[in-house]
């Protein structure tokens, strides 16, 4: 192991030695070393918002033919700096009648619940805080703690427009949460394990091939999971002014907006890890650092497309954003959870590992196929309907004339 | 005293408070989010006795799930912001012996059966995810308890289904 191949995994072996020189227990140790890793981890990743912020922008800027940030820096790159200083310097207002305790834990609630879920990312073969054997479970409890911070947020500011994007949020996330675990579910299964490691470790094949359906639903709920566009109905400007966090200011609002990036990001990292087959790539496992890049690279893809959808598509209504996930997501996701039950079942004593993921893939493409033609057709109908009601319509007004 | 210890009675006494607090505090919002505080201490007593799964179901259903609902059903009373009225009802004294009771009733039986401090050897936590996994669809197991329970759930279902539905 050098200091080039696997550079945190070298740190840290040479600070336990020297812990241990100066004559500090292995318990001791362990436990500073926990600190310090954890530390530099979760300022690391708070610090990254700081680039996904000025990212995002650029991005979404080219999407609508602007330029996006580019006075500070070159190509605007510290744009994000400026504003972070900017607010820093901005007054707290705890509004009137607000709830104190509550409406101060809120926004620190709603960043640790999102940083929780970096303790178990493994960013190489070598380097992760813990392989938790419920890895899975742990990323969608965590998230119950983000939607808790919200609701606190919009409940202790004391204004009806806050409270109106609480009743959102409560209302989408535990709607989304129902088809995410059923998709999260598919890697379990194809792996057998929980944890986020076994799941990487055990896709030779990435589980974007075998379980394309899988990966769509995840992706679109882990979008509304975020709470952005088009599931941003939680903070609809043009509806109820700002939604929860409405009457935040300075660094307190901040810790909402990191905690916004912060999650979408995360999302990205673990739809990486659970169906872009994480640090996986040629000569990882000899070279972590290899592993990181590879890692980095289908990650900053995720990411992309998550923006890319955000910068390209409009808000749902209320009805339909419920319609989408009851009548669509939920049912499908079963389906498939049952359908890949058999398949892998059925397949399971193949030896050619890409002859059984050509079978996955077919199962999932004829669900695909079978959801879009039933949807269209039910689309047909509705349209029909509401053509001969229109009709109808027309002829009443004409009579009464 | 070791440091598993203090940390175990710093969680039990926040556990406890925070359980207090649920049926002492006069805002019900502020019960249930007690409530969630009393859930989680349960959470982290789990993970100290390196039941990992459990921790983490801990929060997922009764924090991520429950808690959650309780919240949003305690938003839609008349009764959020406050409750004025006396915290303590009249048959006060009647719960308070049942309690009694019940507490005699465990410290006798623990006594009985022998305290021991001497904990069983613990498997390796994947292979006894595996065995709750397995017990829980086989017939000599919890398969019948855990498919009655699905049926229930089923007839909640439908039933909130048939009171929600509105004939058009």
């Amino acid at each position: 192991m050098t200091f080039i191949s696997d550079p945190i995994n070298f740190i840290a072996t040479w600070l336990r030695i020297m812990l241990a020189n100066v004559g500090a227990s292995p318990d001791l140790t362990a436990f500073i070393l926990s600190v310090v890793g954890g530390g530099i981890l979760a300022t690391g990743a708070m610090l990254w918002v700081t680039f996904l912020i000025w990212y995002e922008r650029k991005i979404i800027g080219r999407i609508q033919d602007r330029l996006g940030p580019n006075r500070v820096g070159p190509w605007g790159i510290f744009q994000s700096f400026a504003d972070m200083l900017k607010i820093f310097t901005k007054e707290y207002i705890t509004p009137n009648g607000a709830d104190r305790v509550l409406y101060n834990i809120a926004p620190v609630l709603s960043v640790a619940s999102v940083l929780l879920i970096w303790a178990i990312i493994p960013f190489t073969v070598t380097s992760y805080g813990v392989d938790l054997n419920v890895g899975v479970l742990f990323v969608v409890a965590v998230a119950g703690l983000g939607e808790l911070a919200i609701i606190m947020a919009g409940w202790s500011s004391n204004n009806k427009y806050a409270l109106l994007g609480a009743f959102r949020v409560v209302a989408q996330l535990i709607s989304y949460e129902v088809p995410m675990v059923l998709s999260l579910l598919v890697p379990v299964l194809l792996s057998g394990s929980m944890s986020l490691n076994a799941i990487v470790k055990a896709q030779n094949v990435w589980y974007i091939f075998t379980a394309p359906l899988a990966a769509l639903i995840f992706m679109i709920t882990s979008i509304a999971e975020v709470g952005r566009s088009p599931f941003d109905l939680v903070e609809s400007e043009s509806e109820i002014v700002g939604g929860f966090n409405i009457e935040y200011s300075g660094l307190k609002f901040g810790m909402f907006f990191v905690a916004e990036f912060l999650h979408a990001f995360t999302s990205a990292l673990i739809f990486t890890v659970l169906f872009l087959g994480g640090w996986r790539g040629p000569g990882a496992e000899q070279y972590p650092i290899l592993g990181f890049i590879y890692f980095s690279l289908k990650n900053v893809f995720s990411y992309f497309i998550f923006i890319l959808v955000r910068g390209s598509l409009p808000r749902f209504r209320i009805d339909q954003m419920m319609d989408l996930n009851w009548k669509v997501l939920t049912p499908v996701s079963l389906g498939l959870f049952a359908v890949v039950t058999i398949v892998a079942k059925l397949v399971q004593g193949n030896p050619n590992e890409l002859l059984r993921g050509l079978f996955l893939l077919i199962a999932n493409g004829v669900i695909l196929l079978t959801t879009s033609l039933v949807m269209g057709q039910f689309a047909a109908r509705r349209r029909r309907h509401l053509d001969e009601r229109a009709e109808g319509q027309k002829l009443r007004v004409r009579s009464q004339v | 005293m070791t440091w598993m210890q203090i940390v175990f009675i710093v969680t039990a006494a926040v556990t406890l408070g925070s359980a207090v607090r649920v049926v002492s505090s006069g805002k019900m919002l502020h019960a249930a989010l007690w409530l969630v505080a009393a859930l989680f201490g349960v959470a982290i007593l789990f993970a100290m006795l390196e039941a990992g799964f459990f921790a983490v179901v801990q929060v997922l259903v009764y924090i991520g799930a429950i808690a959650i609902l309780v919240i949003f059903a305690v938003m839609l009373t008349r009764h959020v912001m406050e409750d004025t009225g006396p915290q303590v009802i009249q048959s006060w004294w009647l719960a308070a012996i049942l309690a009694a009771m019940v507490f005699a009733g465990l410290v006798v039986l623990i006594i009985s059966a022998g305290f021991k401090a001497q904990l069983p050897p613990i498997q390796d936590s994947q292979t006894m995810i595996v065995a709750l996994g397995q017990a829980l669809v086989m017939p000599d197991g919890y398969l019948l308890p855990f498919e009655v329970a699905s049926v229930m759930l089923l007839a909640a279902l439908v039933g909130s289904i048939y009171i929600a539905y509105q004939k058009r």
